[in-house]
């Protein structure tokens, strides 16, 4: 088990706990009945079990682990099919290191590596270029996935590969977007939720205006935040000093790093590049309308569907999630990891079932890292 | 993956494709900066960057890139960068 890492200030930390513990106070949040806070950005989650937020904050604040970790809600059948092409004997399938160990219904990427496939574990997408380059003979497929943060990435990849006239080079797009999903879980009636600490590095590229509508149609309040320590501790005093007040608003206390309107060449780059998909599929999560992205026509040589024709469109897509396993309920936050069946027994670190248990960013993997583990544990 | 690295620029490699050396902790490597121009890419010489997957993302000030870093290494996402980017350059190599 991971130990919890010591505040790097404090004094400081120890300032902003008494006036989160006085606020929630203010607001008559208890243990029994706590405020539902759901923090959306996988890193985030990894931060606040690293720390031991979730224990240092007063005992009315819940943190709900929200669907921001990217190879976490990556379905089954996006896997398969990641699979499937890399099993072609003239591609070599480049991916982030993440994406290895997420199980399929047949094999991970991993494990069909172990048997053949030239899959290979790359930084960036420029690694993928450079090795399509050094291999003209050979399909390089990149493995796209990760929501705005990396979706400028893959597409500033495509513009130059397009430049080049790199014509043995394609990405398998899986990239999604942090708005829609957060959207579905608000119209869903069995989610009680409270206010929403907001991905930072999301928000450097698409800026803070992509969340109006939380504060204003939902009327939750949403503020984004870095990711020390300090940061989601004084985002969430924000939030919760909104709920006091009665306010809903989307605030942004990392300004340091997120601008307003975001980063407008990433913004150029992704709109040139890809268009919404009708829905995509989210592990756990099932289909959200308008919530992934996919290669417009105009960069189709490029687009590995199109190449090798395993279309999200084509064929029954959804596959179910192995037998007794809770991803879905713990995503949504109503159920703790420890709940699920499979934690610890068979689902672990070493041996995932279900893509939580995958990532560092996953709420399960972070339960059995920092503490859950004893709780898995026969008393 | 998604939590970034910040590095300094210390070179520009390729005008014409955007691509600058990024010193990041004590590692070197290319990495595109077309989201970071502002007017002249050679001003970028010296600038800290936050780098995510090999793009630079966003520009911060050194304290900044000193809090980041410290953050990542207590998140254990520092050497994992790291080495992703090692595991990275043998995939260039690896000959199936
Ligand atoms: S313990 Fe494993 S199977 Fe259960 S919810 Fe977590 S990742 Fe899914």
């Amino acid at each position: 088990m991971k130990h919890v890492t010591e505040f790097r200030d404090p004094v400081a930390a120890r300032a902003v706990l008494s006036r989160i513990a006085e606020t929630t106070e203010a607001i008559g949040a208890t243990r029994e009945k706590p405020l539902h806070i759901m923090e959306i950005c996988g890193g985030h989650t990894h931060a606040i079990f690293r720390y031991g937020l979730d224990k240092l904050v007063h005992d009315g604040i819940e943190f709900i682990h929200g669907p921001g970790c990217p190879v976490c809600v990556l379905p089954m059948a996006r896997v398969d099919e990641c699979v499937e092409i890399a099993e072609r004997p003239e591609v070599i399938m480049t991916t982030f290191g993440d994406a290895m160990r997420v199980p399929g219904t047949r094999k991970s990427l991993m494990q069909a590596k172990a048997a053949g496939a030239d899959i290979r574990m790359v930084y960036s997408p420029l690694d993928a270029l450079e090795l399509a380059r050094r291999n003209p003979g050979r399909e390089v497929v990149f493995f796209g996935l990760g929501f705005e943060t990396t979706t400028p990435s893959t597409a500033l990849a495509i513009q130059q590969a397009a430049r080049e006239g790199l014509a043995n080079f394609s990405v398998f797009c899986n990239h999604i977007t942090v708005p829609e999903p957060i959207r579905a879980l608000l119209d869903d009636p069995h989610m009680v939720l409270d206010g929403f600490i907001g991905p930072g590095h999301v928000s450097m590229v698409i800026g803070t205006h992509a969340y109006d509508f939380i504060a204003r149609d939902c009327g939750k309040p949403i503020v984004v935040a870095g990711f020390e320590p300090l940061d989601l501790l004084q985002a969430l005093l924000m939030v919760l000093e909104q709920i006091r007040d009665g306010r809903a608003a989307v605030e942004n206390q990392y300004a340091r790093v997120v601008p307003e309107h975001g980063n407008p060449a990433s913004l150029a780059a992704i709109a040139d590049v890809y268009e919404r998909r009708p829905s995509f599929e989210w592990r756990g999560l099932g289909e959200i309308d308008a919530s992934g992205l996919r290669i417009r026509p105009a960069y189709a040589a490029f687009d590995a569907e199109e190449k090798f024709g395993i279309g999200y469109a084509a064929g029954p897509r959804s596959v179910p999630e192995p037998e007794g396993c809770a991803c879905g309920q713990v995503m949504t936050g109503r159920i703790k990891p420890t709940a699920c069946p499979q934690f610890g027994t068979g689902c672990t670190p070493e041996m995932p079932l279900g893509a939580l248990m995958v990532s560092s960013e996953g709420a399960c993997a972070a339960y059995w890292q920092y503490g859950g583990a004893r709780a898995a544990e026969p008393a | 993956m998604c939590l970034g690295i910040p590095g300094q620029i210390v070179a520009i490699t390729d005008a014409a494709r955007m691509m600058a050396l990024a010193d990041i902790s004590g590692v070197r490597r290319e990495v595109n900066v077309a989201c970071v121009i502002e007017d002249d890419i050679a001003a970028l010489i010296g600038a800290w960057v936050l780098i995510h997957v090999g793009f630079a993302m966003a520009r911060i000030d050194e304290d900044e890139a000193a809090k980041t870093l410290r953050a990542l290494h207590d998140l254990g996402e520092a050497q994992d960068e790291l080495d992703a980017m090692a595991e990275g350059r043998r995939a260039l190599e690896a000959q199936p």
